[in-house]
């Protein structure tokens, strides 16, 4: 269990609702929905999670912690935005959706391999490396992340379609030696890391 | 016409072998007869995409887009700013009105921005080109540069999600949004009814969760052949990116034989203003628009 953790636990015991409203991105709105179920209707990924939206929100108001921060359910959101124009009470529930998955993350309660989440680590790594996303180091990484053979495995997969992309001029190979970014990307890195350093103060993730 | 100019933010996916590079080589040719003048922002960084929370959190992805703006406002002060990816102006959207209405993550944001030698000041508007073409320019004048109308061509407009939802385009219905439909209109094709027209391609999930979104991709497809049409345009990078390339590997797993051509809606203009293949980044296509091609080589 992470000190964060652990420093979370004992300051919001009797409320987790308290917690969620301190520490994750847009949590404030969570007491404000209404139990309609609009959200889970409208979800693209609806049939694929455990707890829809407004089972998520009413669990966190019943105080289910565990339940909620080791849930899959808010790793399945494609980021669609069908719920937020929807939501009869303007929930934002994307971004609460992102919040409790970022918070969850952060606190390592987040279940152990969840695919979207390993697959966020690597863009987000990849992203602030050089300021920009470069599309074929990110791939590769996403294709051995589960070790080399499965690696080789998923490339040879995905190989034709690979191989199409680069014959139309929209994969290069070249961008493995680097390809490309800002200028200024310790200027980048320095604001980055300033942000993170508020962030985790603020939340309560700092060291 | 009026000249237009604006501080221009292609994002990621559109540099120069990347999976959206004919995008950009299409809004290239669009824009120059329309004269446009898109002036790319000095020093552009990546907005996060609509992954980037999990790892990000929140403060970190502020900081990315609120640098995007700063440099805009520093570099090209007075200038709209423009993008071309559904992802990139949505994040820029979010983050400007995040910001915007908290003095707290303002006041955060700057201090992380400082340590760039930066300072976002509000003063810069994000749009979607969509936005510029219609509302800036309207369909009047984008019909006027048509001198090989699309004639006979069926098109399912799939508008997909980040340009319609949450923000959209001002006046557009988000169940039902009709621009696109209009733009095809407008220079000289059919747009098909299509009852997937805002239907998630799963986005980011693409990747981390193939067979889920592979489902939705196949829905999509599946319903502009229903509906009779022959191609599927677009104005998200993301959807035009899963929708085609996972065409294949849906044949392959579920035996369906789809090759459907997914073209960006400036791909369309371009041909219709008379340019080239090349031009009209045509050659970027994984599934061949050979109709297209065949309209532009006349």
């Amino acid at each position: 269990m992470t000190t964060a953790n652990q420093t979370a636990i004992a300051k919001y015991k009797n409320s987790f609702l308290k917690e969620v409203e301190a520490n994750v991105e847009e949590g404030h709105w969570v007491r404000m929905c209404m139990q309609c179920g609009v959200c889970a209707g409208s979800c693209p990924l609806g049939n694929a999670w455990a707890h829809p939206p407004q089972e998520i929100f009413m669990m966190i108001r019943a105080g289910k912690r565990e339940e909620v921060l080791g849930s899959d359910a808010m790793w399945m959101c494609t980021s669609c935005y069908n719920c937020i124009v929807r939501c009869p009470r303007k929930l934002p529930i994307t971004h609460i959706m992102h919040g409790l998955a970022n918070y969850a993350h952060r606190l390592g309660l987040a279940p152990k391999g969840q695919p979207t989440q390993a697959t966020a680590t690597l863009f987000w790594n990849n992203l602030i490396k050089k300021g920009r996303v470069n599309e074929l180091t990110f791939s590769l990484a996403l294709y051995f992340k589960d070790g080399f053979v499965q690696g080789i495995k998923n490339a040879l997969n995905m190989q034709a379609v690979g191989l199409g992309l680069m014959k139309a001029k929209r994969l290069n190979p070249m961008e493995i030696l680097g390809g490309h970014g800002v200028k200024d990307q310790s200027g980048l890195q320095a604001m980055i890391a300033k942000a993170r350093e508020i962030e985790d103060r603020k939340k309560g993730f700092a060291k | 016409m009026a000249k237009k100019e604006y501080a221009f933010y292609p994002g990621c996916s559109s540099q120069k072998g990347a999976s959206a590079s004919n995008y950009l080589t299409s809004v290239n040719a669009m824009c120059d007869k329309l004269d446009v003048t898109l002036t790319e922002i000095p020093d552009w960084n990546c907005c996060g995409a609509s992954i980037g929370y999990a790892e990000g959190g929140e403060l970190p992805r502020l900081a990315l887009s609120a640098r995007n703006f700063a440099l805009a406002e520093t570099h090209m002060p007075g200038k709209q700013m423009v993008a071309t990816c559904a992802a990139c102006w949505l994040a820029q959207r979010e983050v400007k009105e995040r910001i915007d209405h908290s003095e707290v993550l303002l006041k955060e944001t700057n201090e992380a921005l400082a340590a760039a030698g930066l300072q976002y000041q509000g003063t810069t508007p994000i749009r979607h080109m969509v936005e510029v073409l219609v509302e800036d320019l309207g369909y009047d004048a984008l019909k006027q540069p048509v001198v090989k109308p699309l004639e006979g061509i069926k098109f399912a407009g799939y508008v997909g999600c980040q340009t319609n939802r949450p923000f959209g385009i001002a006046g557009e219905s988000f169940e039902n949004p009709v621009y696109l439909d209009k733009l095809v209109e407008t220079v000289g094709g059919e747009a098909v009814p299509y009852d997937q027209k805002v239907t998630c391609c799963g986005g980011a999930l693409a990747f981390s969760e193939p067979e889920k979104s592979q489902k939705q991709i196949r829905d999509i497809v599946e319903s502009a052949y229903d509906h009779g049409a022959e191609m599927i345009v677009t104005p998200c990078p993301l959807c035009q990116a899963n929708v085609e390339i996972y065409q294949s590997e849906i044949n392959k797993k579920q035996g369906t034989k789809f090759s459907m051509p997914v073209l960006y809606y400036s791909q369309l203009m371009t041909v219709a203003y008379g340019g080239s293949a090349k031009e009209a980044g045509l050659d970027g296509q994984l599934i061949k628009a050979t109709r297209l091609e065949e309209i532009a080589k006349k």
